[in-house]
């Protein structure tokens, strides 16, 4: 009896204990949890069309407050209405795509504060990867659909000379800008292990960006501009590609190329970003706190 | 790249050497200024446990019960010291270690909250990459075992404690870990969950081996489950051996129970056979008596010869068997 059990265990030790790729096996976690979500959201299909439903019109409702606006003026910062909806379209679907896939890491600080951080350091799975997934909140596919739409409304409105180059940065800028918006998301879990409960820190970056992007940046003063753009880079989500597609020069006189850097400064916040995530990680298993 | 050589002690599961855990405790003094404390709640702790072994693992609260058990699971980092568990070093390896390991927290779930159990199950499955036959097999024996078949389809937070306490139970050895780590396992449930718990527990060692290491207040547990316990205080280890031990270490050879009399009036301590008073407060007195023996006659005893207005019979518990441990210390 004791020899089988011994011979079983130690059979499978061989078997199972490969050392796996953290990246590949977070990548694994998180699209198991994220599947059994969205499998447990699709059994109440009404209610998730009608929560989609409602999010998207939410969402939309600080864009009706900028139609109300432009029917008392022609022009905003220079900027018409169909331009002003390509900067909010394109910016509400990345903050969107980011609040899909990685907007529950705000919760960090309240699953530290209840103890359910615990609970996921005891599974084989990366914990960013769990506090990302759980919960997975489908009905914000709502903001995104928003914005695509509005973004296409824009685009058709619009008399853009189209290349290839243009072409390819709409899809480059959303993509970017989501990345961009996640690492801020991710940033702003990791300073939840020092500072507590600060969700609200992290929000006014990613939402109170979001509302600062919507509007041209000719709107706002030099040194903001600069802060969003060499600081927390919240310029490269949206207003430097849309500048570029519409033609316009960024008013800090950045060059043209710079519209294109999107996907370079996403990588560039996303790598401090996971740093500190694994940092913040690393304090709680010392203090457990 | 770090070398990992596992150095395994014959059968040694669980091997702890001079593990010890400091937490910076800052404490703000006046406006701004802070002062920070060092606090040793785990202090040069060494033991092993044994392939199969059963483990109570008790102290009083702020002992360092949990700081143990977060260091077994890689939830802590230790500050100094050497820890394996299963030839895994848990702070290094700690999503490795998980496969090895089962964690029942008694105050909270690893449950999906909003999710039936089923669910929950089925991600684990996939999560620890459970091959279908071991899963299929492991799930059986614990939806049988525990009752859980009736539950499956049930949200977890509508089942009620000991319900939810068998689904996390089951949870925890889905992917058949060499140990299970159970954190007051039967804390706040009735008479019959505690005993299927028990019963569960008992035979999941004898059929497959798999070692347990359970914190407890409730002495019933360690007397039903565990031929081993470990009493630790203020992060050190005070009593490593059989229960038996631990009764003759401390100043009294048998458990007892305690009968709590409230009189009429202040009396003298009053004397009935079988019992001796340990303790007067006011028109209360608490008899100390053999935790075998039985309380009616005691009862018709005192209603008898005393102006008797309430009773209740108090179970021993590990805090009377560590305070007398200490006492016959002197």
């Amino acid at each position: 009896m004791a020899e089988a059990v011994l011979a079983r265990s130690r059979m499978e030790r061989e078997l199972e204990l490969p050392r796996r790729n953290r990246a590949v096996e977070g990548v694994r976690g998180y699209g198991l949890i994220v599947a059994m979500w969205i499998r447990s959201t699709m059994t109440y299909r009404t209610s998730f069309f009608l929560s989609t439903f409602g999010n998207a019109a939410i969402t939309l409702l600080d864009f009706v407050a900028i139609s109300i606006m432009f029917t008392h003026v022609d022009v905003l910062g220079g900027f018409t209405l169909p331009e002003v909806a390509l900067l909010y379209g394109s910016c509400s679907a990345s903050l969107g795509l980011a609040d899909l896939l990685l907007g529950n890491t705000d919760r960090i600080g309240s699953r530290i504060r209840d103890g359910s951080l615990d609970t996921m350091l005891v599974r084989p799975v990366p914990v960013l990867a769990q506090v990302a997934a759980d919960r997975f909140a489908l009905r914000r596919l709502g903001r995104i659909a928003q914005g695509l739409g509005l973004l296409l409304w824009a685009v058709s409105a619009l008399d853009l000379e189209w290349t290839l180059g243009k072409v390819l940065l709409v899809p480059v800028m959303i993509t970017a800008g989501a990345a961009i918006f996640g690492a801020v998301m991710v940033a702003g879990a990791a300073f939840q292990f020092l500072a507590g409960d600060a969700a609200e820190v992290q929000n006014s970056f990613t939402y109170g960006g979001c509302t600062m992007l919507q509007y041209p940046p000719t709107v706002f003063g030099k040194d903001l501009l600069r802060g969003v753009t060499f600081i927390v880079p919240l310029a490269f989500v949206n207003w430097l590609p849309a500048l570029y597609l519409l033609g316009r020069p960024d008013p800090l006189g950045l060059p043209q190329w710079a519209a294109f850097v999107s996907p370079l400064v996403a990588f560039a916040v996303f790598l401090p970003a996971s740093l500190a995530w694994r940092a913040g990680v690393r304090s709680y298993r010392s203090t457990g706190s | 790249m770090v070398a990992v050589v596992a150095v395994a002690v014959a059968d040694a599961l669980i091997s702890l050497d001079g593990v010890e855990k400091v937490f910076d405790v800052r404490r703000r003094v006046g406006l701004v200024r802070r002062e920070k404390r060092q606090v040793r709640a785990v202090d040069g702790l060494s033991f092993e446990v044994a392939r199969g072994e059963m483990v109570g693992y008790i102290g009083p609260n702020g002992a360092g019960k949990s700081t143990t058990i977060k260091m077994l699971t890689g939830i802590l980092t230790p500050s100094g010291g050497r820890l394996r568990v299963a030839g895994i070093d848990p702070a290094r390896e700690r999503m490795r270690l998980a496969h090895r390991i089962g964690v029942v927290f008694g105050q909270r779930t690893t449950l999906w909250w909003d999710l039936p159990l089923k669910d929950s199950y089925g991600l684990m499955r996939r999560m620890y990459r459970i091959p279908a036959a071991r899963f299929k097999e492991n799930m059986e024996r614990c939806v049988d075992r525990l009752d859980l078949a009736e539950l499956l389809d049930v949200p977890v937070r509508q089942l009620s404690l000991g319900q939810r306490m068998r689904g996390d139970i089951a949870a925890a050895l889905l992917h058949d870990p060499d140990v299970l780590y159970l954190d007051e396992p039967t804390i706040g449930l009735d008479v019959v969950s505690k005993a299927k718990v028990r019963g569960f527990l008992r035979q999941l060692n004898e059929e497959l081996g798999t070692t347990v290491l359970l914190t407890t207040h409730d002495l019933q547990d360690i007397e039903q489950l565990c031929e081993r316990v470990m009493v630790i205080d203020h992060g050190r280890l005070m009593y490593d051996g059989p229960l038996q031990g631990l009764h003759s270490a401390g100043s009294v050879g048998e458990s007892e129970r305690t009968l709590v009399v409230d009189l009429e009036r202040e009396l003298a301590p009053i004397s009935v056979p079988g019992a001796r008073v340990v303790k007067v407060d006011g028109p209360r007195q608490w008899l100390a008596f053999p935790a075998g023996a039985s309380a009616a006659p005691l009862v018709a005893a005192v209603a008898a010869e005393y102006p008797l207005v309430d009773l209740s019979v108090r179970e021993p518990d590990i805090e009377d068997v560590i305070a007398r441990m200490y006492a016959g210390r002197g």
